[in-house]
């Protein structure tokens, strides 16, 4: 399936194009456009991650980034150290509302595109995104070994990348990237940023949503166990004393 | 095939889950223990969190132990009055292990104190499973007679409110189920566990019980300890995933049939012998995790979930 979204003919991404175009005839003014294939991820009982297609154009030859941020939450970093022989959790830093999901694309290394401070500015990049710590008393040094250990390990989990190099212009005008969303990707409100850079500057940038929720029988049971507590934990133990009566007489001595 | 667990927020493959049930069942129906120690670690093995693991096997246990607890009912095999009493204890062991272990998961220590209790309850139980089944195989060796029993600890006699307990022919203190009980079920909140791996071999040793109510008794409080456990977790924490419970309830109902079989062609005392070996092996697999350096020293833990 995925395969087949991503061969989508160019004549087909053309006419999507053409639409949006017309669509979009103000953005022009900023010398961008862009859309995604989708603005809504269902994650399904065999969700096993997906793809989504961003194409764009531009008026004028210019280098662009691409910007993926999850929803925002508090997370913990922590630590392990040696106590008697035993490695346990010690020192611990709070990141207040980072993104949980972070993938930058861009059509080359991102040294090339802009000077460090614009992509500072603009969150472009892992090195750039900005972390704030709970935690006043901690020295720089310290924070950046948990800020590159927040890294290391959400990368490991696929949930933040750098894939640069992945946006690939069509023409000199038309762009396009995949973004791609493991099975362990984190729901709620995404933006997607498409930055249109030139001479080391941001000429213009855009922002789109996608939403990525979970739906079907999965959905459901995630909302009531949410909700309704007590009654999920009540249904559980039921269907639990039911399923394991079921397995005894299925396979009761004979 | 894969499938998207609703709780544990991950998809794994049916047949992983399917095979891990089936797995730990052969070999719950051959040594007729829970299995829930092998299945927790197991399942934090593959990556789902410790505290959906530890939920979730609870309600598996609930109901592996439904079908077991049946047939030793029909062949009369429960002490129900005893059963109540370790209940007491269970209840409130296990209310207050749940209660721990939300404190635990909070600071970040709940995988090291899962690790530890594994790592002590399960080396003294292997310990001393071992040395008994080595001793007996020795003994028939020499053709030395029947085993000396066990006696019960001296201390055990003196507790006070004695309550007879006509199916297991006792007369003994109100306490010491309770106490049992209690022990097990702080377990049971913790690590995932019905605790058959403590509660069998206390309920022989320490509280004196016969052996043909033993197993049928503890099934019997196992049930209402792990659903105790199920229900506090589903409403303290949101962590007990019934699609993860189901499909290891359906490899674990068929793996234990062919474990009861194979089991009935050993001799108890290599039986136990083996058991014995299993629980050390994952004994020490748990600690030289502890031991070892990790490949991270860091992990996340990404807090308040969205509602």
């Amino acid at each position: 399936m995925t395969k087949r979204r991503l061969a989508i003919p160019a004549l087909a991404l053309a006419a999507l194009l053409g639409a949006l175009l017309l669509d979009r005839a103000d953005a022009w003014a900023q010398g961008l456009v862009a859309d995604l294939s989708d603005h809504f991820v269902a994650i399904t009982a065999g969700f096993t991650g997906t793809d989504v297609l961003l194409f764009g154009a531009v008026d004028e030859v210019g280098d662009i980034a691409v910007v993926v941020r999850g929803p925002e939450r508090n997370v913990v970093v922590r630590r392990k150290d040696r106590f008697v022989g035993v490695w346990a959790n010690s020192d611990e830093l709070t990141f207040e509302s980072v993104p949980t999901f972070y993938a930058i694309a861009a059509n080359r290394p991102l040294g090339n595109l802009a000077p460090r401070p614009v992509l500072e500015r603009n969150q472009i990049g892992l090195r750039n995104i900005r972390f704030n710590a709970i935690e006043a008393d901690v020295t720089e040094v310290e924070k950046a070994r948990f800020v590159d250990a927040f890294i290391r390990l959400q990368k490991k989990q696929r949930l933040y990348s750098d894939d640069l190099g992945s946006v690939t212009f069509m023409t000199g005008k038309l762009f396009r990237t995949r973004l791609v969303f493991p099975s362990n990707v984190p729901v709620g409100v995404y933006s997607v940023q498409v930055f249109l850079i030139r001479d080391g500057e941001v000429l213009s940038a855009q922002t789109s949503p996608l939403n990525i929720d979970r739906t079907g029988i999965g959905a459901e049971v995630y909302l009531f166990a949410h909700r309704h507590a007590a009654a999920y934990g009540a249904l559980a133990i039921l269907s639990a004393l039911v399923a394991g009566w079921i397995g005894g007489q299925v396979f009761k001595r004979r | 095939m894969q499938i998207y667990l609703p709780i544990a927020e991950m998809s794994v493959d049916v047949l992983l889950l399917l095979g891990l049930g089936g797995a730990v069942g052969f070999l719950s129906g051959m040594f007729g223990v829970g299995g829930g120690f092998l299945m927790t670690p197991l399942l934090i093995f593959v990556g789902v969190s410790p505290p959906i693991a530890v939920a979730s096997e609870a309600n598996h246990i609930t109901a592996s132990s439904v079908s077991g607890v049946l047939a030793h009912w029909l062949r009369k095999g429960v002490d129900f009055k005893m059963g109540l009493y370790l209940l007491i204890g269970g209840m409130a062991g296990s209310s207050a292990g749940v209660w721990l272990f939300g404190i635990l998961a909070e600071r970040g220590q709940i995988d090291l104190a899962i690790s530890l209790l594994y790592v002590i309850f399960l080396g003294i139980v292997g310990i001393l499973m071992a040395q008994e089944s080595i001793r007996t195989i020795l003994r028939r060796r020499r053709n030395a007679g029947p085993a000396k029993r066990i006696r019960q600890p001296r201390w055990i006699r003196s507790l006070p409110l004695k309550i007879r307990f006509h199916k297991s022919r006792l007369y003994i203190s109100a306490f010491l189920p309770i106490g049992v009980g209690a022990l097990v079920g702080v377990l049971a909140g913790l690590l995932g566990v019905g605790g058959g791996f403590i509660l069998v071999p206390a309920m022989i040793y320490l509280i004196g019980m016969p052996s043909s109510v033993v197993i049928g008794t503890s099934l019997f409080q196992v049930i209402f300890v792990t659903a105790n456990v199920t229900f506090l977790q589903s409403v303290q924490h949101q962590t007990v995933d019934v699609v993860l419970a189901f499909f290891l309830l359906a490899g674990g109902v068929i793996g234990a049939q062919y474990g009861a079989r194979v089991g009935a062609r050993l001799p108890a005392e290599q039986m136990r012998g083996l058991l014995a070996l299993l629980v050390l092996a994952v004994a020490v697999k748990l600690l030289l995790d502890l031991v070892i350096t990790p490949d991270d020293l860091y992990s996340l833990q990404v807090m308040g979930a969205a509602k």
